[in-house]
């Protein structure tokens, strides 16, 4: 089976975030970058089909240089080769004309399985998955939480709102927006990280891919948001603000007694 | 300008979070003197469409078809696309549900549209549409704006808005107009099987009064165990963020947040919770919500009454110390 996994680099969870001068992006000096978390579920899933039932892995990657790091990471992970959509002002693209851009390069390699994350932790739109099957001609399931093989087709788990599931047949090939959780991804070992030297990296400049620039959406400016809720800050020793917080809640917010 | 809100049904009843995109759907219209109309999807949904229609609306579309369930990504795209090429709209507003999530990027991609998506609400200002919606996982809001030709499409999150702020019609009911759709078996690619609740809910979060909830700050499985504490000496039960049952740490039933359970008890006490807006939808109808993290910027302070900036492996066992002394 051949598995195109779309993965995304992403501002590592913990670095601190500052608006860059022209307001709709972050500042990305001095920040660190990781492999979105979700799309880690995805690769993984798609290493398991693999060692499982044959085939290839492949990841797509939309994003500037430094995504190169992340790409090296699913490739040390197991992934076979990797395509990367090079384009240094990707975070100015609408969802529609990222998704243009991954289902480019996919259809040219036919794969029999797509595999999304999500959403991703940056823009968070959560819409690659679906927008791909539309551009690639492809019945799609989303938010999946099992796969099983059968004979042409599959079968998901799929995960509803307020603890519903559902068991759905898709036939192959398809896309999938994977759920995070459905497996516990693994780390790079160093025989792995070794390996991925010699993996093929085909780097795409997205300028070349012919796609016409019809912007559907544009991300105007972003900002900290205002506060809605007045919160008080409590200072202290942990003895001092433990003290204050129980004494606020009995006696200010009488929540407890 | 005319919009079309989408509401979303599941087995005859409706999803709430509709109600919601009405509502916001109701308050533009009459900003901007725009024609509303709300289409329902489905099959035998025509009682559904009566009660809708005696809401502030212009018309309500019934896209009423037997392939229209159980839902599928595929027949709920061709059908609403028929009903948008009919009634033409400018704005399409839906719900950003499980379903919405599932077939609506995929709805306007059909039509060559985008979609902002998972928006928390919108300004009118000189004669333009702003959306607001959030980045980095809560961490920034973002003002997005459609570009090129209508219809556009996008969705508010659940919470945006206040579905007990729905205006009646103020006489009689709105006219219910079936909408002719054209849809074959094989337009349909995926089969729905079975729906299924994965285990008996042990505990109901919603009736707790005090939750102790716990984030990634818990860093590994076994110092769960002093939030539980903290827990059991404040009465209230043990839940957690997303990141914690996808790790197995607690059981699935304990997760708040979108995909987990919706609560507003009297206190919600964040242990080490970063606040991403899958969590935050979940809790931020509790009366008082404290919040303890090392990360003075963390979005869940946004929704917190009380917050202390620190370690919670020093803050929760002076917490537990001072009720265990009390109590003796």
């Amino acid at each position: 089976m051949k598995i195109g996994v779309c993965i995304k680099q992403v501002p590592a969870r913990d670095a601190p975030l500052t608006i860059a001068e022209q307001g709709a992006w972050i500042r990305e000096a001095d920040i660190g970058f990781e492999m979105n978390e979700p799309d880690g579920y995805a690769l993984e899933e798609a290493l398991r089909l693999k060692e499982k039932h044959g085939g290839e892995v492949i990841v797509v990657s939309l994003g500037p240089e430094r995504t190169k790091q992340t790409i090296k990471e699913a490739l040390a992970k197991g992934a076979d080769r990797a395509i990367h959509v090079v384009d240094a002002d990707f975070y100015r693209l609408d969802p529609l004309a990222s998704a243009r851009s991954l289902a480019a390069v996919l259809r040219k390699e036919s794969p029999d399985l797509v595999f999304t994350g999500l959403q991703s932790d940056d823009h968070g739109f959560g819409q690659t998955g679906v927008l791909l099957a539309e551009l690639l001609g492809l019945p799609h399931s989303t938010i999946i939480m099992q796969i099983e093989v059968l004979d042409g087709k599959l079968k998901l788990k799929r995960e509803l709102e307020a603890g519903w599931f559902q068991w759905m047949e898709v036939p192959v090939p398809a896309v999938l927006s994977i759920q995070s959780g459905i497996n516990k991804p693994r780390y790079a070992t160093l025989k792995g990280i070794m390996a991925a030297k010699k993996k093929p990296i085909e780097s795409v400049e997205r300028a070349s891919l012919g796609l016409a620039d019809e912007p559907t959406e544009k991300l105007e400016r972003i900002y900290v948001p205002q506060k809605t809720k007045k919160t008080e800050f409590l200072t202290g020793s942990a003895k001092e603000v433990a003290e204050q917080l129980l004494e606020k809640l009995r006696h200010e917010a009488r929540v407890l007694s | 300008m005319k919009i079309l809100v989408v509401a979303e049904q599941r087995q005859g009843k409706w999803n709430p979070v509709s109600f919601e995109t009405l509502v916001a759907a109701q308050q533009l219209a009459e900003k901007t003197s725009s024609e509303l109309r709300v289409a329902v999807a489905g099959s035998d949904v025509a009682a559904l469409a009566d009660e809708i229609a005696s809401k502030r609306v212009k018309e309500v579309l019934l896209l009423d078809h037997s392939l229209l369930e159980p839902y599928t990504a595929d027949g709920f795209t061709a059908a609403l696309r028929q009903a948008i090429e009919q009634s033409a709209p400018d704005l399409v507003l839906l719900p950003h549900t499980y379903q919405v999530r599932d077939f609506a990027p995929k709805l306007a991609a059909s039509l060559g549209k985008g979609m902002i998506g998972d928006c928390v609400g919108y300004r009118y200002e000189n004669d333009k549409l702003v959306l607001v919606r959030q980045m980095f996982q809560g961490r920034t809001n973002a003002d997005v704006s459609f570009a090129g030709a209508s219809p556009w499409f996008a969705s508010f999150q659940a919470g945006a808005f206040r579905a007990d702020q729905v205006a009646d019609r103020a006489e009689g009911k709105a006219p219910v107009t079936k909408v002719a759709l054209d849809l074959k078996p094989e337009q349909i690619r995926t089969k729905p099987l079975e729906l299924f609740r994965e285990a008996k809910q042990a505990v109901d979060l919603t009736q707790a009064p005090i939750i102790v909830s716990v984030g990634r700050g818990i860093k590994e499985q076994a110092n769960i165990q002093i939030a539980e504490k903290l827990a059991k000496l404040l009465g209230g039960e043990i839940a957690a963020s997303r990141p914690i049952c996808d790790e197995g740490w607690l059981p699935m039933d304990r997760q708040i947040g979108s995909s987990g359970q919706t609560v507003a008890p009297k206190l919600y006490l964040a242990l080490g919770i970063s606040g991403a807006i899958q969590h935050v939808v979940g809790m931020k109808g509790s009366r008082t919500v404290v919040a303890i993290n090392k990360d003075q910027n963390a979005p869940i302070f946004e929704v917190a009454d009380y917050g202390i900036v620190g370690d919670l492996f020093e803050v929760v066992p002076a917490l537990i110390a001072q009720l265990e002394g009390g109590a003796s």
